[in-house]
């Protein structure tokens, strides 16, 4: 299961890993959120030592939804040396998610 | 080889299931991996769905649906269909994650999606500020002025769900009447956080990292207008969702599949077709379950016959 990356501890897990970073932006009451978390967590497992995947409740967590423009989710962004570098909006299958973030888990 | 393979977890698709399966055809119903209950994923609440009359929750009856058609049997997949060959007697289906699966009748309810305005800059902008889905985006807008383009009822029941969550919702739309049923442009107009854009179109999207403003073009008189906005959600209409079958079966000029008649029958024997897929006129959550219904009878009754 990825892990909950709150306001707080947003500096340190995402913008100083030393990893990429995927960025899940969610919520309890989004239906396609919920659709894609197991495809992350597939994701996860096959591909987390290149890729490190991270979730935040935009709905616990406005501060990082607004700093980072969010206005729809789920929302996935891809964090390189603290620079946002990649998103992809909406749920797409396992497959166009894969290739979108080919770079990092190819 | 099965009997009968579902394409399609709609209304149309979960009542081909509930039929098939309690006629004992052990169906398999390939839902999608990621918009597995189709478009009524995406409402809130659902008042015209008859047995229901306090209405419910979209997402709530989509899982009755998928309960009920599970409850006799239906095996759900959620896996996406990449391929068909329907031609033969054998109907050939493949999906994304490698499996190919075979039967002696498919039913199509694949639904339709959403359209989008064609307008530069209209990808980058989505998910910031531009949006498809009102339940799933309007908590972003909070006191905000934001616009919906569209003129049938799902345009109203975004605009009247969003004026929770913004302060002003602009109602944009290209005609100088809504094609909205009497009684959600009632709720539309009556609404004071909702203002009528009439004879308009949107023409451009501005804004760097978000949407800020649109042009708006009057249609009547072609003359043009900046509105400042911080959401715009699209609202326009969908088209059917052909393109897995369009070089096998017959389409008709609005590009739905063509069905025989009042049956579900296509232009291939042992195919059939159901709900928003065969349907340009009606496309209700009732009428695509009805059309599942007629879908699952005619395959039963091929099946006997084959």
């Amino acid at each position: 299961m990825p892990k909950n990356v709150t306001t707080a501890s947003f500096q340190a897990d995402v913008l100083q890993n030393p990893k990429p970073v995927l960025v899940d932006f969610w919520a309890e009451w989004c239906g396609p959120c919920r659709m894609i978390a197991p495809i992350l967590d597939q994701i996860e497992a096959e591909h987390g030592s290149k890729l490190e995947i991270v979730k935040v409740n935009v709905d616990n967590e406005p501060q990082l939804a607004m700093n980072y423009n969010v206005t729809g989710i789920p929302l996935l962004g891809v964090f390189v040396g603290g620079e946002l570098v990649k998103q992809v909006v909406g749920a797409k299958p396992k497959a166009m998610l894969e290739q979108d973030l080919a770079q990092w888990i190819g | 080889m099965r009997d009968v393979i579902i394409i399609g977890s709609g209304p149309a698709g979960y009542t081909a299931g509930i039929y098939t399966a309690r006629a004992g055809l052990k169906p398999l119903l390939i839902a999608s991996s990621v918009e597995a209950g189709g478009e009524l994923m995406k409402t809130t609440e659902v008042e015209n769905f008859p047995g229901f009359p306090q209405g419910l929750m979209g997402p709530d009856l989509m899982a009755n649906f998928q309960e009920q058609a599970e409850r006799f049997g239906t095996e759900i997949l959620l896996d996406d269909v990449i391929e068909v060959d329907l031609k033969g007697d054998v109907k050939v289906v493949k999906t994304a994650m490698g499996d190919t699966y075979e039967a002696k009748t498919v039913i199509l309810a694949t639904g339709a999606a959403y359209r989008e305005l064609n307008l530069p800059r209209e990808k980058e902008l989505s998910g910031h500020g531009v949006s498809w889905c009102a339940t799933c985006d309007g908590f972003f807008f909070r006191e905000k002025t934001i616009a919906v383009v569209g003129g049938g009822d799902s345009a109203m029941e975004e605009a009247n769900f969003l004026t929770r969550f913004a302060s002003k919702v602009y109602l944009i739309h290209r005609r100088d009447s809504f094609k909205a049923s009497k009684i959600m442009q009632e709720r539309a107009l009556n609404n004071p956080k909702i203002e009528v854009v009439w004879n308009s179109e949107v023409a451009e999207l501005h804004g760097e990292a978000n949407l800020s403003a649109v042009t708006l073009r009057n249609t009547v008189d072609g003359s043009t207008s900046e509105l400042a906005l911080d959401g715009l959600f699209i609202a326009i209409g969908n088209d059917p969702r052909v393109w897995l079958v369009e070089n096998q079966l017959e389409l008709n000029d609005e590009k739905f599949i063509k069905v025989d008649g009042r049956s579900s029958r296509t232009s291939l024997p042992g195919v059939f077709a159901a709900g928003d897929v065969i349907d340009p006129t009606y496309r209700q959550a009732i009428t695509a379950a009805g059309s599942g219904c007629v879908a699952a009878l005619d395959a039963e009754h091929y099946l006997n016959d084959h």
